[in-house]
């Protein structure tokens, strides 16, 4: 006979905040292993699988013939392989600077009108956000390995490093204020220190992720835009040369981790 | 606004499958206000519905409880490789989705 034992419901929300420390700290890791475990992220990337392969812009082409870096249509292992040098355009992106190159070329669409809504809401995720979460999926398993070989990547590297420790804006912070040291937290999160790889591989490697407490999908390219917003500096542009050298540095540092996004954070 | 898709796995382990079923939905719980101050009413899952071969197996009701995107698992005593299970979901205003899969 077949007989139904476990029945459960993931729950987002409501969760306690005052424990001591180190209890909290447990509480913290085992609140992230449920929200692992109840990640809806297949869901986008149906949703941005979708979306790759819909006609779009003025010459109603598809995103599939898009060049992701290992040839025009090859989306697996693809994102693992990203930030690196474009022949094409001749200068090194991340992956949301690459789906715009696409978008601006394949399918014929201005770049105002590619970046009109570039992070979405908790009602209707952006186009960005969706394609990110099915390409970034389709490179499960696969090395991060972005591309540190031409002169233009070492050149992207290097201003990425450098714009990590410059300190600058109405609160003199820099990247380095919050994750160059060991030990620091922002609330109860501990924060990874990124110029240091076993701290950046996991990072790294989880990134584009659903973000649990606002069932929202997020991109690199938003994460770092958040986090110039809270270190109150002008905000960077979308797929700006300083945003992917960012994410080239990053990458970089973090280098050799299995891709097992897209994560689930808090 | 068309239902989003569906996504559900089920895999057998020593006699035991495990079912996890994805669903997309805003999960409104009737106190959240928009932009304008305005209450977004009401928009949950009210039931849902796992068979496996046809045969129920589970029937559930739900609330505005749960979480948006809710994520369902359960385990299923018996089932072998290549039952049909499918899961189903009514919402409050009626609408609804499913989706099926074999058991691997």
């Amino acid at each position: 006979m077949k007989k139904l034992f476990g029945f459960c419901a993931v729950l987002g929300g409501a969760f306690c905040a005052s424990l001591p420390a180190q209890d909290a700290k447990k509480e913290i890791q085992r609140y992230q292993q449920m929200i692992a475990e109840g990640s809806p992220v297949e869901l986008f990337e149906l949703q941005g699988e979708e979306l790759w392969k819909k006609p779009q812009g003025p010459k109603g082409v598809s995103l599939e013939q898009c060049d992701l870096g290992l040839g025009a249509g090859v989306v697996k292992g693809a994102y693992a392989r990203l930030p690196r040098y474009f022949n094409d355009a001749d200068r090194v992106m991340d992956l949301e600077s690459r789906l715009l190159h696409c978008m601006m070329t394949l399918q014929g669409r201005t770049r105002e009108q590619a970046t009109l809504r570039v992070f979405g809401n908790d009602d209707r995720p952006s186009e960005m956000e969706l394609l990110s979460a099915y390409i970034a999926g389709q490179s499960r398993g696969a090395r991060m390995s972005p591309g540190t070989t031409h002169p233009k990547e070492k050149e992207s590297y290097e201003l990425g490093r450098r714009l990590f420790f410059h300190r600058a804006g109405a609160w003199d912070f820099s990247c380095a204020s919050c994750h160059g040291e060991e030990g620091k937290r922002i609330r109860m999160q501990e924060l990874p220190v990124l110029y240091k790889p076993e701290h950046a591989r996991p990072v790294m490697a989880t990134w584009p992720a659903y973000r649990a407490s606002n069932s929202q999908f997020k991109t690199m390219q938003w994460r770092l835009n958040d986090c110039y917003r809270q270190m109150r500096m002008p905000e960077p542009n979308f797929a700006s040369d300083s945003t992917v050298a960012l994410t080239l540095f990053l990458t970089a540092t973090g280098k050799g981790e299995p891709y097992h996004g897209p994560g689930a954070k808090r | 606004m068309a239902a989003g898709p569906m996504k559900m796995r089920a895999t057998l382990n020593g006699g035991v499958t495990d079912v996890r079923v994805l669903m997309t939905h805003p999960m409104e719980t009737g106190q959240r206000k928009d932009p304008d101050g305005k209450l977004v009413p009401l928009h949950f899952i009210q039931n849902v519905t796992v068979k496996l071969n046809g045969r129920t197996v589970v029937e559930s009701q739900i609330s505005q409880g749960i979480s948006r995107n809710p994520v369902f698992s359960f385990r299923l005593k018996g089932g072998a490789k290549g039952d049909r299970i499918e899961a189903s979901w009514i919402d409050n205003h009626g609408e609804t989705n499913q989706t099926e899969t074999a058991v691997a």
